[in-house]
Order: C-alpha cells, then sequence, then structure tokens
C-alpha cells in the first residue's frame, strides 16, 4: 500500500478514493472538488499499476473517468489522482528519430523528451480563413497516383483497403518517394501505428531504416497488444508532433496512420460502456465529428513554410466501401485511394481501383507549369476510357467478346493495356511525371483518335505518339 | 437587469447543466466559467437550466460561473456583412485570425459587425413623414455591387423627427422617429434579429422565374425557382460541394450566402481564393462583393454548426427583405442534422429513427419554410426572394435515411448525384433518371416567353430518349450492340451525344463552366433536330454508318467549349448534310 502511495505522490495534485463504480474502461467518482471536464487523471490499483485516465463527465457530486490502459485488475479500492490538466506532450526537435508508445513513453531505450513547450494533444481548429489551399504536385513515382489521384502537398488522402492487400507496401513506397519536383528538401515523416501487428510495425520501422528516413522520422506505436484506449491518443499525439514540426519548425510533414480502423473501433468500444445511443452499425454519431478532429489538422497555414501531408490507411471491414469507417472518412478526407482484391488477384501491383478513387485537390496541382499540359486531359480520358473499357468486359462475360461492338472491343483491349502497362509497377519502380504520361498516350493509342473526346485536338497533334513520330 | 449569474452543475462534452439563474429562459445567450464561453439555453427545468456550449469546453469545472445575457441568440444586421467570413455564430473569422492568431483559440467575444467602420448613410426619407416597419429610409453602399437599404425595424411606426446624412457608424442615430405616444425611437444602421425566428414579409407570392445557374442538366432539365428550394444528396465525392459553389459563383443570385456546414476547411481555402478573383458577368465586380461566407468547419465545435444554419438564413431573409434575390446555399445539412443529433443525444431525449431525435422534420421543414418569393413589408413595394439549396450527405449514399426522406418531404427540386456517374468523372453526376423538380411547370412558361416556345417540347422529348436509350442498352447488354436494328442504334448514338454533349458539363474552366439558357436551348435544338431527321432517314433504309459517319456528328460533343455562334454554324452544316443524303436517296425531310 505504502508504495502506492508513493507512486501517486510522485505527481502533483488531489488524490482521491470513491470510487463508487469501475465499468468497462469508465470509472465513476464521488465527492471530488474542482475537477476539470477532459482533465487527466492517474489512476493506482491495488495491484500497483498506474493508468491513465481522462475525465469525460464531470459535476459537482461525480466525475466519469474513461481509463486509458488496462481497466481490468482495477477496483473500487483504488486511488485516483487528479492532475488538474488535459493530456499534454512536450514538443522539440528531439522528437525525431524516435519512438514513444502511445502515452508518448519511450520505447526506443532513450530518455523521455524533457525540453519543448508543452501542447494538447487535441489541438485546436484552424481557423479556415487561415488555410492556404494546397496546390504542391507531389510526385509519388506511382502512375496512378501521380497522374489519375494526383496528391498535392497539404492533403489528406486516406487509403482504403482491405487486410491482406499491399497497402503498407504502397505507403512505404509514397514515404520514400514522394517529392516535390524542384525542391531538395524532403519529407519528416511522422508515423502513428494503431493497433497494428508487430509484423507490421517492424515492417515500417525497417523500411524507414533502409531508406535513411528514421533521422527525420517520430515513431508513435501502438501495437495490437497495447491498451485499446490509448488507440485514441496515437493520432493526436502524432498530429502534435507533426503540427509542431510544420508550423513551429516549418518542415513539409507527411503523416501516415496506420490503421484507423483500429481508432473507430475502439472509439465504438468506449462509447459503448458509456451507453450512449449509437449511431450507424454502434459506432457513436460523434464520430464524424471526431474523425474530422483528427483528418483536418492537416494542411498549410498561409506566412507559414511548412506543411501537413496526411495519409491514413484504413482497411475497409467486409470490403465494404459504404461501412462507416470508410464512409465517415471519406466524407471529411481529400479523396480516397481504393486498393481492389480483384486486381491484387490478377498480380497487379499497385492494385488501385482508379474508378472510385479520386483526388480533390488534384486540379489544383497539375497541369501547364506545374506538371505538363496534356496532364488533366489524359486523366480524364483514361477514366473514361477505363469505365468503358471494364463495362466491356462485364459485357463479354455474358455475350462474349464477339457480340460486342467492334467499338467496346477496342475499350476492352485497352482496359487490358492500362492495367498492364501502365498501373503495374514495381515496388521500387520510381517513374517521373513524364514517364507516367507517355505511359498513358501509348496506352491511349489503343483507341481509335476519335474516341479521344475528352482531349483537345490541339493537345493530341502535340502529344498523341501517332503525331511524335 | 439585474447581475443573471449562476454556476455550473455539470458538463458532458458541449452540453452544461447550471443553476442560480431562476428566471433563465430558452434560447437565452450565456457566458459560460471564467473564460466566458459563449453558449445557448436549450432546456430550463425547475431550478437548473441546459445550455449548448458552443465552444470547447475542456478544463471547465463544475462550480465556475455562468453569466446570462438575458437576450436571444441574435445576428447582427447592418452594412459590414458583404465580403465577411463569420464562424457559426458570426464571429468575424479575419478578426479572430488576427486576435488570435491561425488557431481558433476559445473564449473570444467579437461584434460581428465593426462598430468603428464608417459608412456613408443617405437619407430616403425627410422630417415629417411617416414610416412604419420594412420601411427603406436610407441606403449606404455597402459594397460596389450592393446597396444596403436600411429599413424601420419590423414592429416599430412613427414620424420622422431627425434625419443625419454623411459617414457615421452602424451604432449612431440616423433617423430618430416619434410615435403616437411621443416615444421618441432611433433608428440605427445596426439592427439584431433572433435567428430561430423567420422575419417577417407583407406576402408570398409564388416562384415564377428560375434561378439561372448554367449547367444545362439543372437549368433544362431539373430548374429551381427564384424562392424555391432544392437539395442535391450524394455519397462522398459525387460532386454536391462543386456543383454548389458553382452555382455560388455563376449564378444569376444578387446575393449568395454560402454556409460552410461541418465540412472541410480547405473548401473554405478554395472559395476565398476564387470569390475575390472571379467576376460578376453583369457588373464585372469580384463576387465577393455580393457574398458571405458562414464556415463552421468539421473540426470547429459541434454545436456552433447547429446555430450556423440559422444565422445564415437570417442573414439572407434580411437582404430578401431590402429586395434581393438571394440564395443560401447550406453544405451540408446532414452534418446540421448530426449536430442535433448529438446536442439531442446528450439532453437525453429519447431518439426516433437511426439516432435522431423526434423533431428533426421539424426543423428541417422550418428551415426550407424559410425559401419564398415574398411581397416585402414596407415601402416602396417591392420583392425579393430567398433560394435555398442544400446538400445532403447520406450515410452510405444510401437515400433511405431519415435526413434524406424528410428533405424531401420539403423541397421542390431534388438533384440526385450517382456514384456511377462520378466514378466515370461524368460531371455533374446529376442522375437523370431520378432528379425531379417541380417548378417545371411554371418555368417552361417563362421559358416559352423568355427563351422559345419549343423548349419545353424539346426538354419533353430529350428526357424520353435518355429513358428509351437505356431500355435498349439493356437488351444490347443480353444480345450484343451489334444485333440491334438501326433505329434502336441511332438512338444510342444520340443518347451518347446527349450525355457527353449536353448533360456532361465541365465546371472547372473556359467557355463551358457557363452555359447560357439561349444557347442550351440551340444546343438542345440542334441534337433532337439532327436526330428526328436521321431517324426518318433510316426508317428509309439509310444505314446507320452512313449517319455516323458524317463529319460533324461528334462536333455536337464538342460544341459546348465553343461560343453560341460556333452552335449556330454547326446547326446549319448538320442539317445541310442530312439533306444532302436524303437528296442522294431521294427522301424527303419535311412533314
Ligand atoms: N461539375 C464538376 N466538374 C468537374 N469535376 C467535378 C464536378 N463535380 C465534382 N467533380 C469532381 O469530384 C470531386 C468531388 O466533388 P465534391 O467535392 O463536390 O464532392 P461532394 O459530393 O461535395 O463530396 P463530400 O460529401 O465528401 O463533400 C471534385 O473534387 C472534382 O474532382
Ligand atoms: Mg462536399
Amino acid at each position: 500500500m505504502s508504495e502506492i502511495i508513493d507512486i501517486v505522490a510522485r505527481y502533483q495534485g488531489k488524490i482521491y478514493r470513491g470510487v463508487k463504480e469501475v465499468r468497462g474502461n469508465l470509472m465513476f467518482v464521488e465527492g471530488i472538488k474542482e475537477v476539470k471536464n477532459e482533465e487527466v487523471v492517474i489512476i493506482v490499483g491495488s495491484d500497483g499499476k498506474e493508468r491513465y485516465g481522462r475525465v469525460i463527465e464531470a459535476s459537482r457530486d461525480l466525475a466519469v473517468i474513461q481509463i486509458l490502459g488496462e481497466e481490468e485488475g482495477l477496483q473500487t479500492d483504488c486511488l485516483v489522482k487528479f492532475t488538474g490538466t488535459t493530456f499534454k506532450i512536450r514538443v522539440s526537435d528531439e522528437v525525431l528519430g524516435r519512438m514513444f508508445n502511445g502515452r508518448f513513453e519511450p520505447i526506443d531505450g532513450l530518455p523521455g523528451i524533457t525540453t519543448g513547450e508543452k501542447r494538447d494533444i487535441s489541438g485546436e481548429p484552424i481557423n479556415p480563413v487561415a488555410r492556404e489551399y494546397p496546390h504542391d504536385f507531389i510526385q509519388t513515382g506511382i502512375s496512378a497516383i501521380d497522374c489519375m489521384l494526383s496528391l498535392v502537398r497539404g492533403q489528406k488522402l486516406p487509403i482504403f483497403s482491405v487486410s491482406g492487400l499491399p497497402h503498407n507496401m504502397l505507403a512505404a513506397q509514397i514515404a520514400r518517394q514522394a517529392t516535390v519536383r524542384g525542391e531538395k528538401e524532403e519529407f519528416a515523416v511522422v508515423f502513428a501505428g494503431i493497433g497494428l501487428r508487430s509484423a507490421e510495425a517492424e515492417f515500417f520501422i525497417r523500411e524507414f531504416k533502409e531508406s535513411g528516413a528514421i533521422e527525420r522520422a517520430t515513431v508513435i506505436l501502438n501495437l495490437a497488444d497495447d491498451p485499446v484506449m490509448e488507440r485514441l491518443m496515437t493520432p493526436r499525439i502524432a498530429l502534435t508532433i507533426a503540427e509542431y514540426l510544420a508550423f513551429d519548425l516549418e518542415m513539409h510533414v507527411l503523416v501516415i496512420l496506420t490503421d484507423m480502423t483500429n481508432y473507430a473501433e475502439a472509439l465504438r468500444e468506449i462509447s459503448t460502456a458509456r451507453r450512449e445511443i449509437p449511431g450507424r452499425m454502434g459506432y457513436p454519431g460523434y464520430m464524424y465529428s471526431d474523425l474530422a478532429s483528427i483528418y483536418e489538422r492537416a494542411g498549410i497555414i498561409k506566412g507559414k513554410r511548412g506543411s501537413i501531408t496526411l495519409m491514413p490507411i484504413l482497411t475497409m471491414p467486409g470490403g465494404d466501401l459504404r461501412h462507416p469507417i470508410p464512409d465517415l472518412t471519406g466524407y471529411i478526407t481529400e479523396g480516397q485511394i481504393i486498393l481492389s482484391q480483384e486486381l491484387h488477384a490478377k498480380g497487379i501491383y499497385p492494385p488501385i481501383n482508379v474508378l472510385p478513387s479520386l483526388s480533390r485537390l488534384m486540379k489544383s496541382g497539375i497541369g501547364p507549369g506545374r506538371t505538363r499540359e496534356d496532364h488533366k486531359y489524359v486523366s480524364d480520358q483514361l477514366y473514361d476510357a477505363y469505365s468503358r473499357g471494364v463495362k466491356a468486359r462485364d459485357l463479354a462475360r455474358i455475350v462474349g467478346e464477339i457480340g460486342l461492338s467492334e467499338r467496346m472491343r477496342g475499350y476492352l483491349k485497352f482496359a487490358d493495356e492500362f492495367e498492364r502497362k501502365f498501373l503495374s509497377q514495381g515496388p521500387y519502380e520510381n517513374r517521373t511525371i513524364e514517364e507516367t504520361l507517355d505511359i498513358a498516350w501509348e496506352v491511349l493509342s489503343v483507341l481509335p483518335e476519335e474516341e479521344l473526346v475528352r482531349i483537345p485536338r490541339d493537345i493530341i497533334e502535340e502529344y498523341h505518339p501517332k503525331y511524335r513520330g | 437587469m439585474g447581475e443573471r449569474k449562476g454556476y455550473i452543475e455539470k458538463i458532458s462534452g458541449t452540453v452544461v447543466i447550471a443553476r442560480g439563474i431562476k428566471d433563465a429562459r430558452i434560447g437565452e445567450v450565456v457566458y459560460v466559467g471564467y473564460e466566458g464561453l459563449i453558449g445557448e439555453v436549450v432546456r430550463v427545468t425547475q431550478d437548473s437550466f441546459v445550455i449548448q456550449v458552443y465552444e470547447n469546453t475542456s478544463g471547465l469545472s463544475p462550480g465556475e460561473p455562468v453569466y446570462g445575457t438575458g437576450k436571444l441568440l441574435c445576428a447582427e444586421l447592418g452594412p459590414g456583412l458583404m465580403t465577411t467570413i463569420f464562424d457559426g455564430i458570426q464571429r468575424p473569422l479575419y478578426e479572430i485570425l488576427r486576435r488570435a492568431g491561425p488557431f481558433v483559440r476559445r473564449g473570444i467575444r467579437l461584434n460581428a459587425l465593426p462598430r468603428d467602420r464608417k459608412w456613408y448613410f443617405k437619407p430616403l426619407v425627410k422630417i415629417g413623414d411617416i414610416v412604419s416597419e420594412g420601411d427603406i429610409v436610407g441606403v449606404v453602399q455597402e459594397t460596389p455591387l450592393i446597396e444596403h437599404r436600411i429599413m424601420v425595424p419590423p414592429g416599430i411606426k412613427g414620424e420622422v423627427v431627425k434625419v443625419e446624412e454623411g459617414e457615421m457608424t452602424v451604432n449612431e442615430d440616423v433617423v430618430i422617429l416619434r410615435t403616437k405616444d411621443s416615444k421618441e425611437i432611433g433608428i440605427k444602421m445596426l439592427q439584431e434579429w433572433p435567428v430561430r425566428m423567420p422575419r417577417p414579409c407583407r406576402e408570398r407570392l409564388t416562384s415564377e422565374v428560375p434561378l439561372i445557374v448554367g449547367q444545362r442538366v439543372i437549368d433544362t432539365f431539373f430548374p429551381v425557382a427564384k424562392g424555391g428550394a432544392a437539395c442535391i444528396p450524394g455519397g462522398f465525392g459525387t460532386g454536391k460541394t462543386v456543383t454548389l459553389q458553382k452555382i455560388a459563383m455563376y449564378s444569376d443570385s444578387e446575393i449568395v450566402i454560402y454556409i460552410g456546414c461541418g465540412e472541410r476547411g480547405n473548401e473554405i481555402a478554395e472559395l476565398l481564393k476564387e470569390f475575390p478573383r472571379l467576376h460578376d458577368a453583369k457588373s464585372g465586380r469580384p463576387i465577393i462583393e455580393r457574398s458571405i461566407i458562414i464556415a463552421n468547419t468539421s473540426n470547429m465545435p459541434v454545436s456552433a454548426r447547429e446555430a450556423s444554419i440559422y444565422m445564415g438564413v437570417t442573414m439572407a431573409e434580411y437582404y430578401r427583405d431590402m429586395g434581393y434575390h438571394v440564395t443560401l446555399i447550406a453544405d451540408s445539412t446532414s452534418r446540421w442534422a448530426e449536430a442535433l443529433r448529438e446536442i439531442s443525444g446528450r439532453l437525453g431525449e429519447m431518439p426516433v429513427e437511426r439516432g435522431y431525435p423526434a423533431y428533426l422534420p421539424d426543423r428541417l421543414a422550418e428551415f426550407y419554410e424559410r425559401a419564398g418569393r415574398v411581397l416585402c413589408l414596407g415601402k416602396p413595394e417591392r420583392e425579393g426572394s430567398l433560394t435555398i439549396l442544400g446538400a445532403v450527405s447520406p450515410p452510405g449514399g444510401d437515400f433511405n435515411e431519415p435526413v434524406t426522406i424528410h428533405t424531401l418531404r420539403f423541397v421542390g427540386a431534388m438533384w440526385a448525384l450517382d456514384p456511377d456517374l462520378a466514378y466515370r468523372r461524368h460531371f455533374p453526376a446529376i442522375n437523370w433518371n431520378i432528379s425531379f423538380s417541380q417548378y417545371v411547370d411554371i418555368i417552361e412558361r417563362w421559358w416559352t416567353k423568355h427563351v422559345a416556345k419549343d423548349f419545353p417540347e424539346y426538354r419533353r422529348r430529350a428526357l424520353r430518349l435518355l429513358v428509351v436509350s437505356s431500355e435498349i442498352e439493356a437488351i444490347a447488354s443480353i444480345v450484343g450492340e451489334s444485333a440491334l436494328p438501326d433505329d434502336q442504334r441511332l438512338i444510342l448514338l444520340v443518347a451518347e451525344i446527349l450525355k457527353e454533349g449536353y448533360l456532361r458539363q465541365t465546371a472547372m474552366e473556359g467557355e463551358d463552366v457557363f452555359c447560357p439558357l439561349n444557347k442550351q436551348y440551340l444546343m438542345l435544338k440542334t441534337i433532337m433536330d439532327f436526330f428526328d431527321k436521321a431517324y426518318k432517314l433510316i426508317r428509309h433504309n439509310v444505314s446507320i454508318e452512313e449517319i455516323a459517319n458524317i463529319p460533324e456528328v461528334f462536333e455536337m460533343i464538342r460544341v459546348k467549349e465553343r461560343p453560341f455562334e460556333e452552335v449556330k454554324k454547326l446547326y446549319s452544316k448538320l442539317m445541310k448534310r442530312l439533306k444532302d443524303i436524303a437528296i442522294k436517296y431521294n427522301v424527303s425531310l419535311e412533314g
């Protein structure tokens, strides 16, 4: 018992007993004076273990605390210490090259961060009038993305995947290859692993080490067997660091959050424990706003040189795009990259299904002076032709290829070429945007010229292989 | 009024329960805690009251004070609204930026309208005039585009005893009235109005004139009337925001109020980039000069999202009352409904469908009811209109959910977005089979007067052709297109031209971002006349290949990117080609 008091005494503030009930992740404490909404508490159970908690409802006679960390073993005899402050972390340039857990404790054997300002991990909303509209094209070296789903600096663009697909490989390739043309500066990477299996975590860490990115990376890791509630803090810690790097140190930061599905599951767990009225499929009605409070932290601020580009990765439960997790994410992010099991089964890497994928900020990042004047038209034409090709393929399954009109047979051939030459590439193949566009023209030239109705005549005459000789 | 002070009893998210103000009333604005966070009383019980706080409540403690203002949540109305960007409770965001830096800090209390700025007030009344509610007493040039008409507030009547002309702040009396019972009332340029209460008008009129948006699929097929209400439902990424933003930019509205309600910060940044740059077609002035933007993005407090809709519609009614044609755009009403749901949940109310409170349909109805064409209160006699366009974001893109279902009961038009069209990058991805407009009949009457007598006829036939073509497509998907008879293949060809050349329209750049009605008409006429004549030829055994090989056929797809004159030229060329074929095969195209 005395050692418990010792532990608690290390922190300042008032120590209470009087826990009335522990229910799942929630703890109800009575008779507290001056409790603050959302303040952090430290809970020490009779087992001597300490855990964090957060006040989620505060009244004169009762505080409801959400327990972060393991609730197992907690009984009403524990001690609760009210710290009087919300969850804050120290930020300084010492965080680069370091690894932390979901409570921001170092897990790389080095000491914790002791310098720098303390910041609330919830952050504050960027004033919309302070935002700079993003427009700097990021070349990822991946044709499907660069040509048809162009990413710009300051964008939030998620990858929607299914377990078993190579989304980690793709994210790692993007992190490795992403550059802004004409600039030497490389992206700093903040990586948040949320409920990750250790093999996946090791994959990323190895990747960062091999590419040398680890020097300018911060890793926040919450593994599958780490406390579920810390999954809620992991992305927020990552973004607090990213904001510091981007808006204080003016660096360009790429933030990878994976797997946001685990985050959403944790959110649902708390909501259920609080007996809240659920929205769709048991996820809380406020999940949209909660996810937005994470995703909207990406962006660029006027007058600051840095930026936060955000790439959340999530696995769609049941592969269903309409499931609340991808659905609400898609409603917040600026597009989505969707991976397809069918393409993967065909052996195509990266298995990006471009048709339902989208980059909303693409238009501001491409075109003359940014990429190339034909970029937009080529992309539009690829979308149109590929969707016709896919339709022709479906049709051919019913009526046979001979039942198709000659025109549709052309599109069928196009779709095959598109997947084989344009979409497919190696995980270490880094194509320039010019190379990508040239391949696009090559596959488009499978079609009769009069089918290229989304490309203006003069552009065709300039770039079509037929005229280039 | 004495000090209205109470204290916090309990905090749960943005909902705070307090005690100590005996006569707190629903709708009263209160300041919560030491930081004075802004909130509104949403429920009163015998010894306590419930507050919806419009800011983040973290760190707030039970026992902290609550101050009542005794005032309802109001919008400030007066010169200075135009060009301004507000948050959901009408705080000017540029001012917040100036004071607090790039992140929105809480506890900032600001007037919507600056108190130190001077405006030149030009009176339109003189001493001795009797004026009453709605009468215009003078004007202020608010922006080069907008003349701001200062009106006698509702419920006031009297004789003008003093008039000031010249540079004044919004808080100075510009006109002083003496009422019947000899009280003097000062009229200022600044007025306030409780946002949850519709502003009165003399009479509601039926809508007769279309809002011209320049997008063919809307103007020709599913038009909305000035004073009407339309919704645009669709899953993520199907084009709600782009469509509404383009309407904000190019439609023939005199004033646009754009509410970014729980959506993306970068979309607001985009508006702020575009609005000062884009020039109004008629006046050549930047469109920001006729716009107000409300931005309560998804990461800003949810409760203020709920208020933002009312703030916007109140400002819109105020300009309507001056005699303007106002368009209010709300993107997205679903986020507003979700805010209602969240607050309702925290209040422990009994939910009905999908967690939404039972009063959701009432709130939606009240909102869309504030649209309308009206005869304004007061002299001179004038007419104004308020058109409401709301985005709806159904979960999973499935329209069978409470917000979409109830919205459809209260709007006159729906532009239903279709993910399949969006995946194909056919924009605007408005599905022509399930969208509707109840304004078609009255707008057709307007067309016959202002565009062309046979426009309605062309519209009907084009729609029919699209329906028939999808039936033929279904057959073709079984037997193969090559097995179809030539007349059916012609229908497929023309349907394709309609889709590619008419319905599909880029919103991004070039000639086609705004297509005037006369060009819409001529384009449609070209395609449909081509169809009629070609059909006749095919009936006389001319082959579909001969028709499809006319070089100008595919021109019909591209002509939208060229000016009106080119459409005219194309029309005559096509007709000539068909005539030549008719002569060759000795077919008569007449009759
Ligand atoms: N009329 C259009 N012309 C060209 N492109 C369009 C058009 N409408 C939509 N798009 C494309 O689709 C993308 C998504 O459109 P938009 O942002 O309007 O979707 P949304 O329905 O508002 O989605 P969300 O519900 O997620 O906000 C745009 O970024 C743009 O690339
Ligand atoms: Mg949108």
